[in-house]
C-alpha cells in the first residue's frame, strides 16, 4: 500500500504504524516512548500528527497505516502540540544538559532542538536524589520522562523482571522490585534499561565524564566472554587508548541485549597488570628479553628436543578464548612445522 | 547447537539440563524466559535450585550425575505410552529397535531409585515432552563434565530422536558453548584428531590434500594426544615441550596440585597469555599476547555463527598477535607459514576449508554467517539436520547405562562438590578481575551449602570454612543457601585464592577425556565464625547472597 507523509508518497506494509514509515524514510517526528524492541506504548504524546479524515491529532506511533492515508507532520497545530508536550516534559524534571552523559545522544534533547525549545517554561518538580547505589547504573529520577521503555525492556525483552512503575499520577516513578535501591534489588546489571532509555535517566556509571559521543570512536566487535557471541559496539577514547563504554548492537544473535560482563567488563585490555614483554626464565627468574631473543631461544629449544626425542614430545594448546585465525595458526604450526597432531584446547575443561 | 539461539523464544517446550543459563549464558536465558512469557513450558533439570527455576513450570532436582538413569526413565515411559514419533523412527533413524530395547530396564520406578526423582514426576515430564509440541533441549557442562559425559550427550540425542525433535525449528540438541570461541577452536582443528572443518588426520586423502596445499611432506597421520594425556605424559617423559596459548592450566584443570607437578616435569614450557596467571610462573618462556580489542579476526559462536572481532586499541608494550609469533617461530624452523595479517591467515585457512569455505571477512562485515557455508553464494545454515536428514544419513541410537560418579561420597568425605561459573566472573577471572566493578559485586569465592548440611555442621552464612578433598583444601566463606541440594556443595574456579579445582578429581570421560568437574567427594569444617554475608533485602537475589 501507499501512504503520503507531508506530500511525499511512501510504500508501506500492513500492520506498520505511521511513525515506522516516517522513521524508515528519515522523516523526523519527535517520539520518546516508542522503540522497535519495546513496541507501541502511546504514552508520551510527542509524536502527534494530523491525518486526513481523522478527528483531532493522532499519535503516529499507534495509528496503523491504511492505503491512501494522508499524514501531515508539520502544521502549526501539530508543532504547537508537540512543543507543549516536550515543554511540559522538560518542566516536570531537571533536564540540565551541560554535563549530562546523554548530551548529544538524547532523544528529548533532539526533540527540543527540533522544536526550538531553549528552556522549559515552568519548573514544576522538586529535585530528587539519584539512586547511585548499584555498581554500574545510575538512576537519575529528575531526568526520567516515564516513557516506560526501561520497564518494558526489563520485563519483556531481557525478562529480568525488576523494574516497574511505582506510585501514581505525578508521583509515578520507576522502581526496582518493591521500591528498593538498585543494589539491593534482584537487578543483575545487564544494562538493557540503560540502552533503551531515551534520556539521561539511566546512565552507565563508569562512563560518566569519560567523553562526549562525538569524541569517541565506535568499533563493532564480538563479546569476549561466553559462547553466545553477542555483537557489541566499543566506544573508544583513542587519545587515552581506552574503551570507555560498551553498547549492544541490535543484530543477531543478541538484538542489543548483553549481560553484566559483556556490557561492563571491558577494562581488562587497559589493565596495568598486562604482560607486556617477552620473558625468559634465567636462574629461576623471569627476565625481560627482546622478541628476537625469545623467538630464537624458543625455536632452538623446540628443535633440539624434537630432533632428540621425535615430534610427539611436543604438545600445543590452542584456546577457546583466542581468534579462529590464531587457533588455525597454532594448529598449522603444530602439524606442518613440528609434524605432530598433539594440538588441543580447553574444550574439554 | 543444532539450532539457532533466536529460535528458543518460539519454542513450545524447553528442557534445560545441566545448564545454569541465567549465569553462564545470560542472553540465551533472556530468549528462554521470553518463550515462557509467550506460554512455553520450561522444565529445568538441575540438582541446584538455579535462578532459571523462577521461570520454570517444573524443577527436577535429580541427584548429581544420574542424568542417564533419569533420561532413560523418560524414554522408557515415552515408549510405554506409545508416544514415540513412529514416523521419525522409521524414516530417519537406523536402529530404533536398539533404543526400545536398551531403555527397557529403566522403568520410571527403577530410574527413580537411582536419580531420586519420583516415578510419577518422571512420567509427567515424559508426557510434557511428548504432548506439548516440539521441545528444544539445552545443556551445558552439567552434562559433559562427568566421567559419563559422552553417554550423557548420547542419551539426550536418543531422547530427541525418539521424540522426533531433530531437524525442526525450535527443537534440537543444543549444547550452549561456554567460551567465546570454543566452537571456533574446534572448527579450526585445535583438536588432536582433525584439521579445521573436522577433516580427519588419519584419512590418507586428507593428509595428501594438506601436504599439497601447505607444501610440506611427512604430516603425521596418527591422532595426537588430548589435553589431559598431554599433561599426564609430562610425568613419564612422553611430553617434553608444552606450548600453551591462552590457557590458565593450573587453575582450570582438575586436581591443581597434580597439574602443578605435571607442569614442573616439563623440559620446556612456553606460556602465551595476556596476564600473569598462576600458570605463568612455571613457564620457561612467556610471550605477551594481544588481548580482545587489540586485534582483528573472527570468533565462532555457539550457534556456529562466524563473527568479526576488531582492533580498537593499541596493544601495550610489545604484545603481539599469536599468528605473528607462529610465523616467526616457523621461519626460524625453516618454514614460511605465509601469515602477514589476520585476514591473510583467514584466506589461507579458507583454501583448505569445507564448511567455512564460503565465509569471507567482507561477507561478515555487518552480520555473521552460520556454517555450513561451503560456497561464496551459500546463505549459511540456521539449523542442522533439516527434515530429519542427518549428516551421516540416518540417526543412530546408542545404548547408554548409568554409571556412578568416580568418587562417591563416603564416611570421610560425605559431601559432593560440584563446580562451575558465576554471573559476575569468567573462568579464571583474569579478565573480570582486571575490569572495574565486577569484583565489588562478587569479591570472593563462597562455598554454597544447603541449609540441612550447614545446620548439621553448625555453619552460618559468612562463616569461614575449610573444604577439603583427597587432593587438596581451600578456605573460604560459606553461603548457606537453598540453591544447594542437601548433600551437595558448590563453588566456582574463578578465584585462585579459593579455587574449586584444588579439590576436583582428575577422573575423565574415556572418550573425550573431559574431567568430572561436577562431582567429587569433599568434607567441610568450620574454621571460625563470621559476620554473615551482605544479603539482599528481597527473598531472593539473583546469583548472589
Amino acid at each position: 500500500m501507499k501512504i503520503t507523509i507531508d506530500n511525499r508518497t511512501f510504500e508501506a506494509r500492513e500492520g506498520q504504524t505511521v511513525l515506522q514509515i516516517a522513521k524508515e524514510n528519515d522523516i523526523y517526528i519527535p517520539s520518546l516512548c516508542y522503540h522497535r524492541k519495546t513496541g507501541q506504548a502511546g504514552k508520551c504524546r510527542a509524536c502527534v500528527v494530523e491525518i486526513d479524515g481523522m478527528r483531532g491529532l493522532q499519535t503516529s506511533c499507534t495509528v496503523a497505516v491504511k492505503d491512501g492515508m494522508k499524514v501531515t507532520t508539520n502544521t502549526p497545530k501539530v508543532r504547537g502540540a508537540q512543543k507543549l508536550v516536550i515543554d511540559l516534559m522538560l518542566s516536570s524534571g531537571h533536564h540540565d544538559c551541560l554535563s549530562c552523559e546523554k548530551n548529544g545522544n538524547c532523544e528529548l534533547q533532539d526533540a527540543a532542538y527540533f522544536l526550538g525549545i531553549e528552556k522549559a517554561s515552568f519548573q514544576l518538580a522538586e529535585e530528587k536524589p539519584a539512586d547511585i547505589s548499584s555498581e554500574f547504573i545510575i538512576r537519575d529520577k529528575d531526568k526520567c520522562i516515564k516513557c516506560g521503555r526501561c520497564i518494558e525492556g526489563c520485563n519483556n525483552t531481557v525478562v529480568n523482571e525488576v523494574l516497574a512503575f511505582g506510585d501514581r499520577s505525578s508521583e509515578t516513578e520507576v522502581v526496582c522490585d518493591n521500591d528498593l535501591e538498585m543494589k539491593d534489588s534482584t537487578c543483575v546489571q545487564c544494562g538493557e534499561c540503560v540502552q533503551l532509555c531515551p534520556v539521561g535517566a539511566l546512565i552507565d556509571k563508569k562512563s560518566v565524564g569519560t567523553g562526549r559521543p562525538w569524541d569517541l570512536e565506535k568499533v563493532n566487535t564480538t563479546c569476549p566472554y561466553c559462547g553466545v557471541g553477542c555483537q557489541l559496539t566499543l566506544h573508544v577514547d583513542r587519545k587515552h587508548n581506552k574503551i570507555v563504554k560498551v553498547t549492544g548492537r541490535e543484530v543477531v544473535p543478541n538484538d542489543g541485549m548483553l549481560c553484566v560482563k559483556g556490557r561492563y567488563g571491558f577494562e581488562f585490555p587497559s589493565s596495568e597488570n598486562r604482560l607486556k614483554y617477552p620473558m625468559i626464565k634465567k636462574n629461576g627468574k623471569h627476565e625481560r628479553v627482546s622478541w628476537e631473543e625469545a623467538l630464537d631461544y624458543t625455536a632452538k629449544r623446540i628443535k633440539e628436543i624434537v630432533d632428540r626425542d621425535g615430534p610427539d614430545v611436543f604438545s600445543a594448546f590452542g584456546s577457546g578464548r583466542i581468534t579462529n585465525e590464531n587457533n588455525y595458526a597454532i594448529m598449522k604450526f603444530t602439524r606442518a612445522v613440528v609434524k605432530t597432531n598433539n594440538v588441543d584446547h580447553c574444550a574439554r575443561t | 547447537m543444532t539450532n539457532s539461539i533466536g529460535e528458543l523464544q518460539d519454542a513450545k517446550t524447553i528442557f534445560v539440563i545441566g545448564s545454569n543459563t541465567t549465569e553462564a549464558h545470560p542472553v540465551i536465558s533472556y530468549y528462554i524466559k521470553r518463550a515462557v512469557k509467550k506460554g512455553a513450558t520450561l522444565i529445568v533439570n538441575d540438582p541446584r535450585r538455579i535462578d532459571l527455576v523462577n521461570w520454570a513450570s517444573l524443577h527436577i532436582r535429580h541427584r548429581v550425575g544420574t542424568d542417564i538413569a533419569y533420561l532413560n526413565g523418560i524414554i522408557n515411559e515415552i515408549f510405554a505410552q506409545g508416544w514415540e514419533d513412529k514416523e521419525f523412527l522409521k524414516n530417519n533413524t537406523e536402529n530404533p529397535d536398539l533404543i526400545r530395547e536398551s531403555v527397557k530396564d529403566y522403568t520410571p520406578e527403577k530410574a527413580s531409585q537411582i536419580c531420586g526423582v519420583p516415578a510419577k514426576t518422571i512420567k509427567k515430564v515424559a508426557k510434557i515432552l511428548a504432548k506439548n509440541g516440539t521441545a528444544s533441549v539445552c545443556y551445558t557442562l552439567g552434562i559433559t563434565e562427568h566421567i559419563c559425559g559422552t553417554d550423557n550427550v548420547k542419551t539426550i540425542a536418543n531422547l530427541q530422536m525418539v521424540l522426533g525433535n531433530m531437524g525442526k525449528y525450535a527443537g534440537g540438541v543444543n549444547p550452549l558453548r561456554g567460551q567465546n570461541n570454543v566452537q571456533g577452536a574446534c572448527d579450526m582443528g585445535a583438536l588432536p584428531n582433525v584439521y579445521h572443518c573436522y577433516q580427519a588426520v588419519d584419512n590418507p586423502q586428507v593428509v595428501e590434500k594438506f601436504e599439497k596445499a601447505w607444501g610440506v611432506k611427512g604430516l603425521s597421520n596418527k591422532p595426537g594426544y588430548k589435553m589431559p594425556t598431554m599433561l599426564r605424559k609430562a610425568l613419564d617423559g612422553g611430553t617434553k615441550i608444552l606450548y600453551c596459548v591462552g590457557d590458565n592450566t593450573v587453575q582450570s584443570e582438575p586436581n591443581m596440585a597434580h597439574t602443578i607437578k605435571e607442569l614442573e616435569a616439563l623440559e620446556f614450557f612456553v606460556a602465551c597469555d595476556i596476564f600473569p596467571t598462576i600458570t605463568t610462573p612455571y613457564a620457561h618462556v612467556i610471550f605477551p599476547d594481544t588481548a580482545w580489542g587489540e586485534e582483528d579476526g573472527t570468533f565462532t559462536n555457539s550457534e556456529r555463527r562466524v563473527q568479526r572481532v576488531r582492533a580498537a586499541l593499541k596493544a601495550p608494550g610489545e604484545a603481539r598477535s599469536h599468528w605473528w609469533v607462529m610465523q616467526e617461530l616457523a621461519k626460524r624452523l625453516g618454514y614460511d607459514l605465509g601469515f602477514t595479517s589476520s585476514e591473510a591467515v583467514w584466506e589461507d585457512l579458507r583454501k583448505t576449508a569445507t564448511s567455512y569455505a564460503g565465509i569471507t571477512f567482507n561477507r561478515i562485515e555487518e552480520v555473521g554467517l552460520q556454517w555450513p557455508c561451503p560456497t561464496l553464494e551459500h546463505p549459511g545454515t540456521a539449523f542442522l539436520h533439516k527434515g530429519g536428514n542427518f549428516a551421516r544419513g540416518k540417526g543412530l541410537f546408542f545404548k547408554t547405562n548409568y554409571v556412578q560418579q568416580a568418587e562417591p561420597p563416603d564416611k570421610e568425605y560425605p559431601l559432593i562438590l560440584s563446580t562451575g561459573r558465576r554471573l559476575w566472573h569468567y573462568h579464571t577471572a583474569t579478565q573480570t578481575r582486571n575490569s572495574i566493578g565486577l569484583e565489588n559485586i562478587f569479591p570472593e569465592e563462597l562455598l554454597e551449602i544447603s541449609e540441612d548440611d550447614a545446620k548439621k555442621l553448625g555453619i552460618k552464612s559468612g562463616d569461614l570454612v575449610k573444604a577439603s578433598s583427597r587432593r587438596g583444601e581451600i578456605t573460604l566463606k560459606a553461603w548457606v543457601t537453598r540453591r544447594s541440594a542437601p548433600g551437595v556443595c558448590w563453588c566456582s574456579f574463578h578465584f585462585y585464592e579459593a579455587c574449586g579445582n584444588a579439590l576436583t578429581i582428575d577422573a575423565f570421560d574415556p572418550v573425550t577425556e573431559t574431567a568430572e568437574y561436577k562431582a567429587c567427594a569433599i568434607k567441610v569444617e568450620k574454621v571460625k565464625d563470621g559476620d554473615g554475608l551482605p544479603e539482599g533485602k528481597v527473598e531472593w537475589r539473583q546469583a548472589r547472597p
